[in-house]
């Protein structure tokens, strides 16, 4: 039952959970004879999401085949994690291929101090004896806490990121590192635990031998990060579809800036960066642009965004609830479109702004049938910001009146459920697919369907019904105007 | 007798209400030199034609009027322009989230923040801690708030309440934004059918000219720029659809006087009741009818159906009007209303009464007998009419305003705000307007009133006397308030349309008479004095002394008058070419009548060029005034350069941040005109707001604005403001800044707080911000607010609207910190430090209730210290 193998295509559909509690049983008895023979994980920090390249050489030293090994992840670390991802390589030096596995959580009430298990599903069982390479990537994020978590305008931002200078793992590890990168060479502190370096932008935690497993040695690094922490604390993601040949997309944003939080005096002067002025100058009667300099400011804020959409795009339109924000460019090209935008005013820590962007797409580039019959709407899930993190991503995808029997096909575990649109002049209403997930990072910009069935009889409902209640009116009127509705007996008077 | 025959006809039009092909009727019959013969068989499909061809029109004219609004939206985007609009938006919304109920019970506590100081009522020690918490409840944070649904016309907000009710129930997802941007533009098409309606009507004597004259008519209305200048799109205020209101209400009015149907009148108080949810304008109406029916009366004019167009709108409307919680009893006790229903009432409605009776009686009594009952009931009635008019003037010379409110003093002496209530005074729609401000706003319709008046006076009617009296007034009115041009507009389009297609009548009939001269020999004179209806024969016999007559007396004075005008107005050649039509106009009516006397082939064909030249003015004149004066929304501005568009959208951004980075219940203080912005785009509560009821409230925002630093955060700190907020253009040259306004503050706080006095405030008599500066200005709040680190920006510290460099350029804050600027310093967000870093001598502060109550202990305990 456990042993299971699953080809690479067939990972992309979401890993059935049900036999996770016949893997553990099978783990627990084997984890005694697994060990890493080398790990590596390197931790990238220049971005405000932290992104973990973790490599993993691994051998069977006992009897039974191994279909899956562990990762293992501290608590916090397990809240913090968006995304998981686990490949394999395969083939010698040049023709190197990476193959992904599949990933799925495992329930591990025997792992100590709450650790969570996630296992990783090999290609091919591994033999008594044998190694294989394992490489995972993991994003955290909010895993960099801003300290001091108030700064002035012209104050680095300054944060911690904590992690553990020994790789957390069910197995003995014979021998790894711990890579830290952080986007300058201004790091304030970090935890020593010997033998650590540190070279320009990078610490070095190890090598370390023999550690035995789930051994933890906490460390702290404090560092310079004046990226903007731009944070879209929940995003709604309207996708509607019109058999008329459109596709409408409504981005609902609410951004915050994640950063440590703005204390103190606001200055324009200190705050623009390279800042120009249009002045409306009422004695020459048109504007002339006057700069300024300006001192160079150090702090995370952001003004610009940039959202990158699909191509052939069209009818974009960026704007809030008061109206139209009339900052914004769009680039067009074949290959993709971006979006530059500005929020209203400059985001500093702890500001908040909302949004949206809509615009509309040609149908033929994102709507397909099946050989089945059945359509089906291929379209990038997650957010369209770059090195955007968002907490709470809804995508509603509105099928068109008439459709049924919708089913989403999506590579990683999301919530879902359907509900009913009242969009123009409908009756029954539009079937909604809504697809929620927590914690989407721009690794989820990854390619999902929803297959419907729809019957194109139905598009012809609504001007149907237009043409037939117009159809009435003169019917009506005609009635009315030939109708006699007063009550007196009509009379024939010689006026 | 050609007025019963008249009527009659009409009365019988309105109960069959016939479809529009039959009124079109007699227009396009009359004109065709078709043979009798074939006159029945053509006239049915001409008929036809024609009722398609008025009601095209008609529809194009609605397209017009709408999309001539669209300016503001294209050029600009879908929103919401200036401040009213602000509110009524955000009263929609909250209709539409929250149903009609509570839209009636709502108190908004948005605005009007008012704290009243605890410790003047604590000061007793003794007092019980319940008690104590009670008051800190009740009076401590004590929101003065609005009665919503009491204290505003909710005719435009139902309205456009039930439009978004409709399409949402029909699942058109419309945003309520939308819907409210929309509205004005959409009543203004309803407005321009009205005014067809309306024009039609008083110029049935006219026979074959009303349907003429009420589509010339609307389509000036569709495109009036004072109409348009109320009513873009996204001017989302009352008189968008008040004026609609308004029209039909007259138009129905004269519907039931031309009919004497009570459905008509039915109709008209329900009308009226609409227009008296939807503006504080309806005492113009309830002022006008009773006028014109004193005016019938007294002409001699008496009817029943003057008395079924009179005395069910006075009850019922009234009715009706009272059940307005704005208005409430207000109908029948302000003096506003007392030239209706006191005044009037007792004089119009009583005397309309009396003059029924004496119909009545003199109807079954013998001529002697008559004049006894007569003789006996004037004697009561005098009686009884005197000792009622002695106790009215009593009670409103009783009364401390004499029952007159401030605005409606102004109207009858427009000097009376500026002088006595600065606050009205410092709004500019309150001015009285300039006479270039006429052209402007009606442009060639002022020169073409005259000729419409002269056209309703041949023959006077119940009808046109009315239109002749709506544009007396109006024309006195707007002379009071510029805002009250919008109601001389849609008079001055009716006069307008009238004249008009009477002159293109004159012009074309002369035409039309000699062209088959120009071809045949023989000339057909007697099929054209025949081509008339059944009616019009008799009717012509009878007229036409009495007529010619009148119109030799008439021609005269109004000639002189344009003379007069001439001379007054000599601008060029628009009114050159004007007068010269409205002369040949004039001197045209008795041929109208005769049909045998024609103009000059030449003159004619001229004079239509002229009037088309004319008309191409005027549509010109619409185009630009809708385009470029009236469609900037004033939230958004725009300056065009050599590369290209230039947005300044500093005040969104800045009520953007409010809204997001400020805590839900913080106060904001700013001076009024921004009350309305930041509640609706903020959401935060303001102290005054530009509902300006209170204007305590408003000089003590003002008082604080005017003082130096630490007595406006005592004063700010009393009112619990968190935020102050002040408008700056002196970086891009926006004019309309706080810094020009802020006499007004001084003067408004001034008016209620003795200690700021203007001249602290002036160096001779000028108001200026430079280094000539007094102290007490450049100490000022509003100064330093304004300029705080602006001369980081060039290093000069040059303001560009009032072109000079700032008198004062490096000072710090002591009890403010600058918090947020936007993009263009258009907008400063400055927040009160906490006490905590202020306070040095503490004990000896705290022993002076200095911050207890805000109003009383500004007057004695604050004092100017740079005097």
């Amino acid at each position: 039952m456990g042993r299971r193998t699953r080809s690479a295509a067939a990972m992309a559909i979401v890993p059935l959970l049900l036999l996770s509690f016949f893997h553990l049983l099978q783990f627990v008895s084997s984890t005694q004879e697994i060990r890493v023979l080398s790990a590596e994980k390197r931790i990238d920090l220049t971005s405000p999401i932290a992104r973990v390249f973790l490599t993993l050489k691994v051998e069977n030293y006992g009897a039974p085949e191994v279909p899956e090994i562990l990762i293992a992840f501290s608590p916090t670390e397990s809240e913090h994690l968006a995304i998981l991802k686990a490949s394999t390589v395969e083939g010698k030096r040049k023709k190197k291929t990476y193959v992904p596995l599949s990933v799925s959580p495992v329930s591990s009430p025997d792992a100590p101090n709450g650790a969570q298990l996630y296992s990783v599903t090999l290609r091919s069982p591994l033999q008594s004896g044998e190694t294989t390479t394992v490489e995972a990537l993991y994003v955290l994020t909010h895993s960099l806490e801003p300290f001091p978590t108030e700064i002035s305008q012209s104050e680095p931002q300054l944060v911690y990121y904590r992690d553990s200078a020994t790789i957390l793992s069910p197995y003995t590890i014979v021998e790894q590192t711990v890579y830290i990168k952080t986007p300058s060479s201004k790091v304030e502190s970090y935890t020593k635990v010997e033998p650590t370096a540190r070279s320009g932008s990078e610490t070095r935690y190890g090598p370390y031998h023999d550690r035995l497993p789930y051994s933890f040695s906490p460390v702290i690094v404090h560092f310079e990060n004046n990226n903007p922490f731009a944070v879209v604390e929940e995003l709604v993601r309207e996708i509607e579809i019109s058999h008329w040949g459109n596709l409408q997309i409504r981005d609902h944003y609410r951004l915050k800036h994640a950063g440590a939080r703005h204390k103190g005096v606001f200055s324009r002067t200190i705050a623009a960066l390279g800042y120009f002025y249009w002045v409306y100058d009422t004695y020459a009667k048109h504007p002339c642009r006057l700069d300024y300099q300006f001192r160079q400011s150090l702090s995370a804020s952001f003004k610009t965004l940039l959202a990158m959409l699909p191509p052939r795009v069209h009818s974009v339109y960026y704007r809030d609830d008061i109206g139209n924000i009339s900052s914004s460019h769009l680039r067009i090209n074949s290959q993709k479109s971006e979006l530059e935008i500005e929020p209203r005013y400059p985001l500093f820590g702890g500001w908040k702004a909302t949004f949206t962007i809509g615009y509309g797409l040609p149908l033929q580039d994102f709507l397909f049938e099946s050989s089945d019959g059945r359509r089906y709407l291929n379209f990038s899930f997650g957010c369209p910001l770059i090195e955007t993190v968002v907490d709470d991503l809804t995508v509603k995808v509105i099928l068109p009146e008439g459709s049924r029997n919708p089913t989403a096909a999506v590579p990683f575990p999301v919530n879902q459920h359907l509900e009913m649109t009242y969009s123009y002049l409908d009756v029954v209403g539009r079937t909604t697919l809504v697809l929620q997930k927590r914690n989407v990072v721009p690794e989820h910009n990854y390619p999902f369907q929803v297959y419907y069935d729809f019957n194109p009889i139905f598009m012809l409902a609504e001007p149907l019904m237009l043409v037939s209640s117009v159809f009435l009116f003169f019917v009506a009127y005609i009635a009315y105007v030939h109708i006699d509705l007063s009550i007196r007996r009509p009379l024939k008077t010689n006026s | 007798m050609p007025q019963p025959l008249n009527l009659n006809r009409i009365h019988r039009w309105g109960l069959q209400s016939p479809p529009a092909s039959h009124r079109l009727l007699p227009c396009l019959i009359q004109p065709s030199m078709a043979d009798p013969s074939e006159a029945k068989g053509e006239g049915s499909l001409r008929k036809a034609f024609g009722g398609v061809l008025g009601v095209f029109i008609l529809l194009l004219i609605g397209t017009l009027a709408f999309s001539i609004r669209l300016f503001s939206v294209i050029k600009y985007e879908s929103v919401i322009h200036e401040f009213d609009p602000y509110f009524n938006y955000r009263v929609t919304q909250f209709l539409t989230k929250n149903g009609i109920y509570d839209f009636w019970n709502w108190f908004d506590d948005r605005t009007w923040y008012y704290l009243e100081n605890m410790s003047t009522y604590c000061k007793n020690s003794d007092l019980d801690i319940v008690f104590e918490l009670m008051l800190l409840v009740i009076l401590d944070r004590y929101p003065l708030g609005r009665v919503i649904g009491g204290t505003v016309y909710p005719g435009l907000t139902l309205t456009a309440g039930s439009i978004w009710w409709l399409l949402n129930n029909l699942n058109i997802p419309l945003s309520v934004e939308t819907v409210c941007v929309f509205t004005a533009p959409i009543f203004s098409a309803n407005a321009a059918w009205a005014t067809y309606l309306l024009t039609k009507a008083p110029s049935h004597q006219f026979e074959v000219k009303g349907t003429g004259a009420g589509l010339t008519a609307a389509a000036l209305l569709a495109m009036v720029p004072s109409y348009i200048s109320r009513s873009v799109a996204g001017s989302y205020d009352n008189e968008a659809v008040a004026i609609f209101a308004l029209i039909f209400t007259f138009y129905l009015y004269i519907k039931t006087l031309n009919t004497g149907s009570l459905f008509y009148a039915t109709l008209n108080a329900l009308s009226y009741f609409y227009m008296v949810c939807s503006w504080g304008g309806y005492t113009f109406i309830i002022n006008l009818i009773p006028m014109h029916v004193l005016l019938c009366i007294v002409t001699g004019r008496y009817s029943s159906r003057l008395y079924i167009a009179y005395a069910p709108l006075v009850v019922l409307g009234t009715l009706l009007a009272s059940l307005v919680p704005v208005v409430g009893f207000n109908a029948v006790m302000t003096s506003e209303h007392f030239a209706s229903f006191l005044v009037k009432c007792q004089e119009v409605f009583i005397i309309l009464h009396v003059v029924a009776f004496v119909y009545y009686i003199k109807g079954i009594l013998s001529p002697k007998m008559f004049k006894v009952a007569m003789t006996l009931v004037v004697t009561i009635g005098i009686a009884v009419c005197s000792a009622v008019l002695a106790i009215l003037i009593a009670l409103v010379a009783s009364s401390p305003t004499k029952g007159w409110s401030g605005r409606s003093l102004s109207l009858l002496d427009p000097t009376y705000a500026s002088k006595y209530i600065p606050i009205i005074a410092s709004v500019s729609e309150h001015q009285p307007p300039t006479w270039p401000s006429y052209f402007m706003d009606i442009n060639v319709l002022a020169f073409l009133v005259p000729a419409g008046i002269v056209a309703c006076f041949l023959p006077l009617s119940d009808a046109s006397s009315f239109v002749i009296l709506y544009i007396a007034t109006s024309v006195y009115f707007s002379g009071v308030m510029v805002r009250l041009m919008l109601v001389l507009a849609p008079a001055a389009c009716i006069m307008s349309g009238i004249a008009l297609s009477e002159a293109f009548d004159a012009f074309t009939r002369s035409i039309k008479f000699q062209l088959p001269k120009l071809f045949e020999a023989s000339p057909s004179d007697a099929g054209d004095t025949n081509r008339g209806t059944q009616d019009e024969p008799t009717k012509v016999d009878n007229n036409t002394p009495t007529e010619k007559t009148e119109a030799t007396v008439k021609e005269r004075p109004s000639e002189k008058h344009r003379k007069k005008e001439k001379k007054k107005l000599e601008k060029g050649k628009e009114i050159k070419e004007k007068g010269k039509e409205n002369a040949d106009k004039v001197s045209n009516k008795p041929l109208n009548a005769k049909k045998l006397l024609v103009l000059p082939l030449e003159a004619s064909a001229v004079a239509i060029l002229l009037l088309i030249i004319l008309g191409a003015f005027y549509v010109v004149h619409c185009v630009w005034a809708a385009a470029e004066a009236y469609s900037a929304p004033s939230i958004v501005l725009t300056s065009h350069s050599h590369d290209g568009l230039h947005v300044f959208d500093d005040f969104r951004e800045a009520y953007a941040w409010l809204k997001h980075n400020t805590d839900v219940d913080d106060k904001v203080a700013s001076w009024w005109d921004y009350g309305y912005q930041t509640t609706a785009m903020a959401n935060r509560t303001v102290i005054v707001d530009n509902n300006t009821w209170n204007n305590t409230h408003i000089a003590t925002v003002g008082t604080a604005m005017s003082s130096p630093e630490k007595p406006a955060w005592d004063i700010f700190n009393s009112l619990d403001v968190k935020y102050v907020l002040v408008v700056f253009g002196g970086l891009v040259g926006y004019s309309s800044d706080d810094i020009n306004k802020f006499l007004w503050m001084v003067r408004i706080g001034g008016g209620v707080f003795p200690h700021i006095r203007e001249p602290d405030y002036l160096r001779d008599g000028q108001y200026r911000i430079d280094a000539h500066a007094t102290p007490t200005m450049l100490n000022c709040l509003m100064y330093k607010l304004s300029y705080y680190r602006f001369v980081e920006t060039d290093g000069k510290g040059f303001d560009r609207v009032r072109g000079t460099e700032i008198g004062k350029k490096h000072f710090r804050l002591t009890h403010f910190e600058e918090v947020f600027t936007t993009h263009h310093w258009m907008v400063r967000i400055y927040k009160l430090k906490s006490p905590k870093n202020r306070i040095r001598g503490k004990s000896k502060k705290k022993t002076n209730p200095k911050t207890t109550s805000k109003i009383n202990s500004n007057k004695n305990v604050k004092k100017n210290p740079w005097q």
